[in-house]
């Protein structure tokens, strides 16, 4: 997946730019993001349904994926079915 | 990726939220993004390459920015402080573009090269009155170029300094937590427009939300007014402007800096006295250090406020000496110092400063000036202290070269500044049948003294450093020169002192 390619949930409102990433499904709520929304929406699996926050970073544990929440949403997100995680940056004072 | 999705996100998460004030008015991120798209149907229609600024900071900045990017064309601030011939060569090298601002200058010196100009006024207008006739646009992916900046080209040709989509954005979402800022927070933006800090602040303002306040074209006495009335929490600037805060302070203008909570300077050496002088002046103030190149999409290390406190309270001398130090670099950059044979150099080794990350570009038009693995050479030479402080020790090119020996200006001016009588003092390299260079320097005597003697100048040097450090030739001068970012010009030093 190119970066800067937008991913929309198929089961929320979720919106995600990829950073960066690998050949694997990268999913939101459970079920496979895509380009465009499906004209179904897929069901929102309750094992990844804890939310999405804007402008939250979220990555793998080994850093090969990396999306921007550009839109929050129900649904969490997950590559192939392994839960990713809000990166954890230290907050730097503004510097300009 | 697109430096627009800064705007596009502050807008979608806070649409009616002040983002920007200027000269009274008020812009919401909502009425900014609408505005960026009117800019691009602009753009569009125009058929510019480029965009360019040709005025002072106000809201057309941050339009005429995204605005470019959304239209996949670089946004060029130029610097309207430039002679009328070289400001038509640089006008030259982006025609045809879309420029805002001065109107009547670009018609009287580049009336022939086919660009599209709008002032300001009309520009801001424009973009708010133009709407797309159907809500959906294919706006530019954000493959290419962001921003060009001229270097001030003080050696050569000015050279074409450009940032693409990706290094921008690895800066501003690499060291940035979106949506972060209070409402009540307030970011004065002093710099120019055509500097780099001047470009980072407007993106790095908006991704935090944090409301950007702007001030046309800097004074200490519009600074302070400012900072009062608008209850500014942050402000970025240049070691001058500091100086001349401060000195308008001494001078007895009101200043009401109860509001402001984090300072941050950069763009130049600050002088250690106006530094302690700023931490007791506002001692509510936290006080950042940042050091960055335009090639670098702005700052690359930090000197963070506890580390200001610390040194200032300070009776270690390595703990105090960090106050002079630019910081440790950002977590998201890697700094290297390398020898004239490209060798790593160890701790407090001084060499020349390399930086590799997402947000440097060290490119130009004409050519990159990376290295095959990716760094990129800053010409700037400084060292590594053994915890991992950065200290910048001027340009490589500064550097006299005497009798086969190196040795930075900075360490011979940082000791003849410790004489009372001496305000500001400029090293530079001299010609020299014997030595190829010897040093000569331009010294400033302060206020109500007299002028110290040559012997008792040279003697304070060859009593703190090696003989071969003695300056052989001292001018006394009014002042030094420096350009209106507090730069100083060496090379006109060293003109004079040639003579």
């Amino acid at each position: 997946m190119k970066p800067g390619t937008r991913l929309k949930s198929a089961a929320c409102d979720t919106e995600v730019m990829v950073i960066r990433s690998g050949d694997g499904t990268i999913e939101c709520g459970g079920a496979p993001m895509g380009e465009a929304k499906p004209a179904e929406p897929a069901p929102l699996s309750p094992d990844f349904s804890a939310g999405t926050l804007m402008g939250k970073r979220y990555v793998d544990a080994d850093g090969k994926y990396e999306l921007l929440c550009v839109k929050p949403g129900k649904g969490s997100l997950s590559v192939d079915g392994v839960a990713l995680v809000i990166k954890d940056a230290k907050p730097l004072p503004a510097s300009d | 990726m697109n430096i627009a999705l800064l705007l596009e996100m502050a807008a979608d998460a806070a649409p009616d939220r002040i983002g920007l004030v200027c000269d009274g008015k008020r812009w919401t991120y909502g009425d900014l993004l609408s505005a960026a798209r009117g800019a691009f149907e602009l753009i569009q229609e125009s058929g510019a390459e480029y965009v360019a600024l040709l005025d002072e900071s106000s809201e057309a900045a941050v339009i005429a920015l995204f605005g470019a990017a959304l239209a996949g064309v670089p946004y060029c601030p130029l610097n309207y402080r430039l002679p009328d011939a070289d400001l038509a060569a640089l006008l030259d090298r982006i025609a045809p573009a879309l420029v805002v601002g001065d109107e009547e200058r670009v018609e009287r010196i580049a009336g022939e090269q086919g660009h599209t100009v709008y002032a300001r006024e009309l520009f801001t207008l424009k973009t708010q009155e133009v709407w797309p006739a159907d809500d959906e646009r294919e706006y530019d992916p954000g493959q290419g170029i962001a921003v060009q900046l001229f270097t001030s080209g003080t050696t050569a040709a000015p050279k074409a300094a450009i940032l693409r989509h990706s290094n921008l954005l690895g800066y501003i979402l690499g060291s940035v937590e979106f949506g972060a800022a209070e409402e009540s927070d307030a970011a004065l933006v002093s710099v120019p427009p055509y500097h780099i800090a001047g470009i980072s602040a407007l993106m790095s303002s908006i991704y935090a939300n944090r409301k950007i306040v702007m001030l046309p074209s800097f004074s200490p006495e519009g600074w302070l007014d400012l900072v009062a009335q608008e209850q500014v929490s942050n402000a970025f600037v240049v070691p001058t402007m500091l100086s001349r805060i401060i000195e308008a302070i001494d001078k007895g203008h009101a200043a009401d800096l109860g509001s402001l909570r984090a300072v941050a300077y950069g763009g130049g050496k600050m002088p250690l006295e106006i530094i302690h002088r700023a931490l007791d002046l506002f001692p509510q103030a936290s006080f950042t250090n940042a050091y960055g190149l335009t090639e670098t999409s702005s700052t690359i290390a930090l000197l963070g406020p506890e580390e200001h406190r610390a040194a200032h309270a300070s009776d270690d001398p390595r703990v105090r000496a960090r106050l002079s130090s630019v910081g440790v670099p950002l977590p998201t950059v890697e700094i290297e110092i390398r020898d004239e044979e490209g060798r790593v150099c160890g701790p407090n080794e001084p060499g020349e400063i390399y930086v590799r990350g997402d947000q440097v570009s060290g490119e130009y038009k004409e050519k990159s000036a990376l290295t095959a693995d990716g760094w990129f050479p800053t010409r700037d030479a400084g060292y590594l202290d053994e915890d991992g402080y950065l200290f910048l020790s001027g340009r490589a090119d500064d550097v006299i070269v005497r009798g086969g020996e190196n040795m930075s200006p900075g360490e011979i001016e940082d000791v003849l500044l410790t004489h009372p009588a001496i305000s500001d003092v400029a090293a530079v390299g001299i010609p020299s049948v014997e030595w190829g260079e010897a040093v000569g320097v331009a010294v400033v005597t302060r206020e109500g003294h007299q002028p110290p003697s040559e012997a008792e100048l040279k003697d304070l040097v060859r009593g703190r450093l090696r003989s071969s450090r003695v300056p052989e030739k001292i001018l006394f001068t009014s002042e030094l020169p420096y350009n209106e970012m507090g730069k100083l010009l060496r090379r006109k030093v060293k003109e004079v002192l040639a003579e």
